[in-house]
């Protein structure tokens, strides 16, 4: 990479749209693609997919021909890897938690787990957050709306 | 014609005053404003955990309570900018300029007042648009073929797309990228299911409430967590007998609110400029014709009262088309008929004559929910002053639960937790390369409707593309969505100087640590 060359953010993005359109394309062709009188479930489909691949490569064509340098970067200035792995792993602790534990786990494993993700957050406040939510929750949703989801599953609360 | 609709409206007002409808809008209005108070929540979101809590209730107080969502959100969301600096909503960015320089001279109270009084102008006006304009437009679409839909789409959709923040190409390819998305399922005419990979729960589609909670819930948490700043509290102190504006300073916001009325009312009927567009424009013509325009930026109440009423009679002007002609001018449009669609009602032109109690009613509940929002606003304002210290770290979590069993409660399953973790992180990384996600949502909604339109019309001109402009009033879409492409073309080769200056005023506002997706 010399100095005319930057690699800009633009190129990512028109590059994956490129890809998504070709790849929706391809995919379509799987279906039976009709006529224009009588379209089959492959045609729009197909059609999008190019036409999405085409704006993929005037994103970066235009990105290629602006000489405005773009000075943000992919990655934020200060990655929050944790902050994410935590926001990430709420919801994945309440798919598990709530197949096989039940409402209250999962409610106060999602919250805790989210909450520890802000760096100011320790492991009291967060549990403290999180049992908040859970009551309120519980109540709100169990008692008042009764939304078809176990407090406890195996026991019958 | 008058006599109609007010005979009408006669009607709407019973449907929006029968207890349990007024309770729902009562509801809603006061999510809304709590929401919009509340940094770093934004309608999108509210909306759609709301959406799936709705399932089990009659239509139309649905309706009522998920606008009133939008609308009561718009109320709080000026005082995060006045009180704090902090244009946590988008619409109400602008405000920040003058509103927060008014609360450092101590007269945050003033201005909150003002705004409180120039959103009920606003609104006012919106709503009475409304009432003529959307029988009026219903009464040209009812002559609409598939062929006129499909093009009236086509305008929808690239005007959503390239008329909102950023750049027109990728809002285009985001639009696409939600048409595409929109087929994922089975196909309505043949069963075939499409790019489901195998996965059986795809083949309803993708829900909607996880795309939009993907988008506007997961990824925006990712977004701003721990990249928040401390909010000052130092100026928020705010007394109900602060609100109420002097006659000197009421006679000096009038014409600007009429104005700002009128700028917002226009805006509002071309399909994708919302009402942040409308208070951007109506603050830059202010600040033209203002016979003393150095005082803007320096806590000039005409600042406040003029994006104000203009933000808010554009949210209400935002439903016509949606309900008239079944076309969303923005995310939260898109959500509202989306919503529609769940309570097995067709939008379209026909919506008003076969569903006159949601549209008649949702019409009296507006001014309903406005005057509930006015009597609410004075004295709870304190509340509200108090919930805007509450902090991010709190926030977020707690909304991270509603989002997971929100989803959850949509059809009772884990999966579709799983989805919206999936479109969250995918939302994120189209983020981070300057792709917004409102249009995905624009082209979600409408695609499956598209699809159909588009083939029927081919079905019946036997493959004959040329059908699209033989039609006239078809034509005359297409000659629309030419003229925006290239008005386009034309705006990025020449640069405009309107544009220049408007760019001008968006540097000056403050960025905020959330992003613009909470609008």
């Amino acid at each position: 990479m010399n100095g005319r060359f930057k690699l800009k953010r633009d190129y990512y993005a028109g590059g994956l749209m490129l890809l998504l359109g070709v790849g929706a394309a391809v995919t379509g062709t799987g279906y039976k693609f009709g006529s224009l009188a009588r379209m089959g479930p492959g045609f729009l489909p197909v059609m999008l997919g190019i036409v999405l691949a085409f704006l993929g490569i005037l994103i970066a064509g235009t990105a290629l021909a602006s000489s405005e340098p773009d000075h943000k970067k992919f990655l934020p200035d200060n990655p929050q890897w944790f902050g994410w792995l935590c926001i990430l792993n709420g919801p994945v602790l309440f798919i598990i938690l709530g197949e096989y534990g039940g409402m209250i786990p999962a409610i106060f494993a999602c919250v805790f787990v989210c909450a520890l993700g802000d760096k100011t957050a320790t492991y009291k406040s967060s549990a403290i957050l999180a049992a908040g939510v859970t009551v309120f929750g519980v109540l709100l949703f169990h008692y008042l709306l009764s939304i078809p989801f176990p407090l406890l599953r195996g026991i019958n609360l | 014609m008058i006599s109609t609709a007010i005979a009408d409206l006669w009607y709407g007002f019973g449907v929006a005053l029968e207890p349990h409808n007024l309770m729902y809008c009562f509801l809603g209005v006061l999510v809304g404003n709590l929401v919009g108070v509340l940094p770093g929540m934004g309608p999108v979101a509210t909306i759609s955990i709301l959406l799936p809590l709705t399932f089990g209730m009659q239509p139309v107080p649905a309706i009522l309570m998920l606008s009133g969502v939008y609308y009561g959100a718009q109320y709080g969301g000026a005082i995060c900018s006045i009180l704090l600096n902090l244009p946590c909503h988008p619409p109400h960015a602008v405000t920040c300029l003058d509103g927060f320089p008014l609360t450092k001279q101590g007269k945050g109270g003033t201005a909150l007042g003002i705004t409180i009084i120039a959103a009920f102008i606003g609104a006012s006006f919106g709503i009475t648009e409304m009432i003529f304009l959307a029988p009026f437009l219903v009464s040209v679409a009812l002559k609409f073929g598939p062929a006129e839909v499909c093009s009236l789409m086509l305008v929808g959709l690239l005007a959503g797309s390239t008329l909102a923040k950023g750049s027109p190409l990728k809002g285009i390819a985001m639009t696409v990228l939600g048409l595409l998305v929109g087929i994922v399922g089975s196909d309505i005419e043949t069963g075939q299911p499409r790019f489901t990979f195998g996965i059986t729960e795809l083949f309803d589609g993708v829900e909607i409430i996880a795309l939009a909670l993907g988008m506007f819930g997961i990824a925006e948490f990712m977004n701003s967590i721990n990249n928040t700043e401390t909010v000052d509290m130092k100026y928020a102190k705010v007394g109900i007998s602060d609100m109420f504006p002097s006659k000197a300073d009421l006679k000096l916001a009038f014409w600007p609110m009429i104005r700002g009325t009128f700028i917002g009312s226009l805006c509002a009927l071309i399909p994708g400029t919302g009402p942040t567009i409308a208070s951007f424009v109506s603050y830059a013509a202010e600040k033209k014709i203002s016979k003393t325009p150095e005082r803007f930026g320096h806590g000039a109440i005409e600042g406040v009262a003029c994006p104000e009423a203009s933000t808010h009679s554009s949210v209400q002007g935002d439903f016509i088309p949606t309900m008239s002609l079944g076309i969303p001018g923005d995310t939260v449009m898109a959500l509202l008929l989306g919503a529609l669609i769940i309570h097995g009602i067709v939008p379209g032109p026909q919506l008003i004559s076969q569903h006159a109690d949601i549209f008649w009613g949702l019409i009296a509940s507006f001014w309903i929910g406005n005057i509930l929002l006015v009597v609410l606003n004075v004295p709870m304002i304190g509340i509200w002053v108090k919930l805007l210290s509450i902090p991010y770290r709190y926030l977020y979590p707690s909304a991270m639960f509603f989002v997971c069993i929100g989803v959850y409660a949509a059809s009772n399953d884990m999966f579709q937790v799983g989805e919206t973790l999936v479109i969250g992180v995918a939302g994120y990384v189209l983020l981070r390369l300057d792709f917004h996600p409102a249009p995905v949502l624009l082209g979600f909604v409408l695609g499956p409707r598209f699809e159909e339109n588009f083939r029927r019309s081919l079905l019946i001109s036997r493959g004959d593309l040329t059908t699209f402009v033989q039609r006239p009033i078809s034509a005359f879409f297409l000659a629309i969505c030419v003229l925006l492409i290239a008005a386009q073309i034309y705006v990025w080769l020449h640069k405009p100087k309107i544009l220049v200056e408007n760019k001008a005023i968006e540097a000056q506002v403050p960025t905020t640590p959330y992003s613009e997706l909470a609008g």
